[in-house]
């Protein structure tokens, strides 16, 4: 198919090989298609943005790379997805090992109700990453670090992680999902919660995250897009339409559809 | 005219208040005023509402004074002058000669009653054409003023609106008033209780041994320790480590692990389970559990284990409020956002973990709340209680041993001969003014637990 060899082209790395290679991916909801034929690759080092309208599938596609769809009863995920060439789908892979090898930053903020420490810890303490208090102190504090919240939370530790404001329970998300070291982390719309000064916050995170991590972020905001990622991958009616250079996608796109889209045609 | 006769005719009045002022209200609309406030039926509820409630009012208060009037009349005659002046006498004369008048009754057994009867027919009858004029005059005097207030351009449909509001105001205070009068006679009986037995004896007292009567030198122990630690022990220790257990894993089960077919079928079936009459499980504790738990007990050598004992009437109430308990929780646990779940599912936290690490600390409020309704429930159930645990009011935590509780003891004062002058019977009404005071402080707390608990998350 011409759409995937153009495909192929611009997501080739030159190594032939990718952090996440995803091939012919349907997605169902009971009998509904929601995702047709997808395939991708994502590399390490790089944030790759989702875009395209509402119930196009981005975020359903986003969800089986950790296979959070897990968790809907009526999702059934064919095709396949390899991270690091293995196959997440196979009965081999433990998916909570998997979970926390791709983190995931959600639309709405949702720290756990416990305190700003607790929040942080909780990923390290399930899967035993610390072998004492000063450990997990340390990694507390890297994350928040990592996060650009810690000198906002240093002194208040044990306060509440819900009573922070939006911005910053959305980074103290961040800070939880990289306080396990996962190596990919998915990002379902962080921003479309907060406001435009958090959202820039959240932006330059994301973009010295970048060196560290594969970042995929879904987004409705094509500025943020253009922003945020290297590449862009367009989906629509569960299909994906265009996949290439983020540059490229938003100057010079290839098929009409996407044009339409980022002219503000339709969406 | 009888009452009934009275309130037939309101009512009659009423019917026809409503069609009269309908179809005046159907007169206005013409063609230059197409449209009126109110719609023709409202304007004849507004009519007919204004011919009743006077009325009605009248004869409620009519039907409260009219036998003191009628009473007066008669004692102001001077044939009634010579009835004895002995009150009780005096009263029963009255009765009886009031029961011959109205036809309730055909034999006279006082002496003097009959010549009270003529001056009773003739003050009834007296009183009666009185009522019957100013009922009617009510009616009318109400529909005239309705009919003149009707105008194309008059909110009748506001002024019924108000009136529907204020019978739901007064339907909603039934309940309140009922619960208000309940306390105020649970008050009353228990400080007539408490002057006769000192209200720290019975508090704290731990010998608990009702008589009849008070005799000097023989054993009168109106203690209610003993009642208030079995209670305690049964309904919120043996039942909870019953209850809290399986109705909270039962609920996280429901919750995250059944899938959605098992559950729409589970919960109606705990719902059903919830609904057996307690009488039933009453039954069941003391035929099948206490024997099996009696002859287990004697088994692990607990010779003296009773038949009727602690622990089978507070497992069968356990088993009984786990639906109690497992609803509440599911509720709350369910009511926890979707979002946390997904976090921590998405951390790498298995079911488990996700449950007992987010879900259940983020519903603990919840949980609690609902624990403690169960709880004041268990505390005052008695059917269970009456048939399994017994009457022995034993201060043991010996569970194989025959323990009592308030609500069997209340019922126990209760049956047989009452005399609400000895403390014996008004024993149980401070016992019951206990029970209610503590059910209702759980029931607060609890309530309060679990709004707080709601609004964190809206």
């Amino acid at each position: 198919m011409a759409e995937q060899n153009s495909q192929s082209d611009v997501s080739d790395n030159g190594t032939g090989t990718h952090k996440i290679t995803a091939r012919n991916v349907n997605v169902f909801y009971d009998d509904k298609q929601a995702i047709d034929d997808v395939s991708i690759d994502v590399d390490m080092e790089n944030v790759t943005a989702f875009i395209g309208p509402s119930g196009c599938g981005k975020s359903t596609f986003l969800r089986t790379i950790n296979r959070m769809n897990d968790t809907i009863p009526s999702a059934r995920v064919e095709g396949e997805i390899k991270l690091d060439g293995k196959d997440i789908y196979d009965a081999s892979m433990d998916v909570v090992q998997l979970r926390a090898r791709v983190g995931m930053v959600f639309q709405k903020p949702n720290p756990f109700p416990k305190s700003i420490y607790d929040n942080i810890a909780y990923g390290p303490n399930i899967h035993g990453l610390a072998a004492n208090k000063a450990e997990l102190d340390m990694i507390v504090e890297r994350s928040l670090q990592r996060a650009g919240l810690w000198n906002e939370v240093k002194d208040r530790l044990s306060d509440s992680g819900t009573a922070l404001s939006g911005g910053q329970q959305q980074r103290l998300c961040i800070a939880r999902a990289i306080a396990v070291d996962p190596e990919v982390i998915l990002m379902d719309e962080p921003c479309s919660a907060l406001d435009p000064i958090a959202t820039a916050k959240i932006e330059e995170l994301i973009h010295e995250l970048r060196g560290k991590y594969a970042i995929i972020i879904v987004t409705h905001n094509m500025q943020q897009a253009a922003r945020v990622s290297q590449r862009t991958a367009f989906f629509h009616l569960g299909n994906l339409v265009e996949f290439g250079v983020t540059s490229d996608i938003f100057t010079n796109p290839q098929k009409t559809r996407t044009q339409d889209y980022i002219t503000g045609r339709y969406g | 005219m009888t009452t009934n006769e009275l309130l037939f005719l309101v009512f009659a009045f009423g019917l026809i208040a409503w069609f009269v002022g309908r179809a005046r209200a159907a007169s206005f609309i013409s063609s230059e005023t197409p449209i009126i406030n109110s719609l023709p039926n409202y304007h004849g509820w507004f009519a007919s509402l204004w011919a009743i409630i006077p009325a009605i009012l009248f004869l409620i208060i009519w039907i409260n004074i009219s036998p003191a009037l009628v009473t007066n009349m008669v004692l102001s005659n001077p044939d009634a002058a010579s009835v004895t002046a002995d009150p009780f006498t005096r009263s029963t004369i009255l009765s009886e000669a009031r029961a011959v008048a109205n036809g309730s009754s055909q034999v006279l057994f006082q002496e003097g009653s009959e010549k009270l009867v003529p001056l009773y027919k003739a003050a009834q009858s007296y009183y009666n054409s009185i009522a019957f004029a100013a009922t009617l005059l009510l009616i009318f005097a109400g529909s005239a003023y309705a009919y003149t207030r009707l105008k194309p351009d008059f909110r009748a449909r506001s002024k019924v609106e108000k009136v529907v509001m204020f019978a739901l105001l007064l339907a909603s205070l039934i309940a309140v008033l009922t619960t208000v009068g309940i306390v105020a006679s649970l008050v009353f009986e228990a400080y007539r209780f408490v002057t006769l037995v000192s209200p720290f004896e019975f508090l704290f007292g731990t010998n608990w041994n009702p008589r009849d009567n008070i005799v000097a030198g023989e054993d009168n122990g109106y203690g209610a320790i003993p009642l208030f630690w079995g209670t305690i022990f049964i309904g919120a220790i043996i039942a909870m480590i019953v209850a809290i257990p399986f109705g909270l894993m039962s609920a996280i089960f429901l919750t995250q692990y059944s899938t959605p077919r098992f559950r729409s079928i589970m919960k109606p079936v705990l719902e059903i389970l919830a609904g057996v009459p307690t009488v039933v499980y009453g039954y069941f504790a003391a035929l099948t559990v206490a024997p099996a738990v009696r002859d287990f007990a004697v088994m692990i050598g607990f010779s003296n284990a009773a038949s009727d004992n602690a622990m089978a009437a507070g497992v069968v109430m356990g088993i009984m409020i786990i639906p109690l308990v497992a609803s509440m929780a599911d509720d709350s646990i369910a009511a926890v956002p979707g979002a946390m779940r997904d976090g921590s599912l998405a951390m790498g936290a298995t079911k488990s973990e996700t449950i007992k690490r987010v879900l259940l600390p983020a519903a603990l409020p919840g949980v609690v709340g609902g624990i403690l309704l169960a709880v004041s429930r268990a505390i005052g159930e008695t059917m269970i209680v009456v048939m399994a645990a017994g009457y022995a009011a034993n201060l043991t935590a010996n569970p194989f041993a025959s323990i009592t509780t308030v609500t069997v003891q209340i019922v126990a004062l209760l049956t047989g001969d009452q005399d609400f002058g000895s403390p014996h019977t008004l024993a149980a009404f401070a016992l019951g003014l206990v029970l209610f005071v503590v059910t209702l402080l759980l029931n607060l707390v609890a309530l309060r637990i679990v709004k707080k608990y709601r609004e964190a998350y809206e």
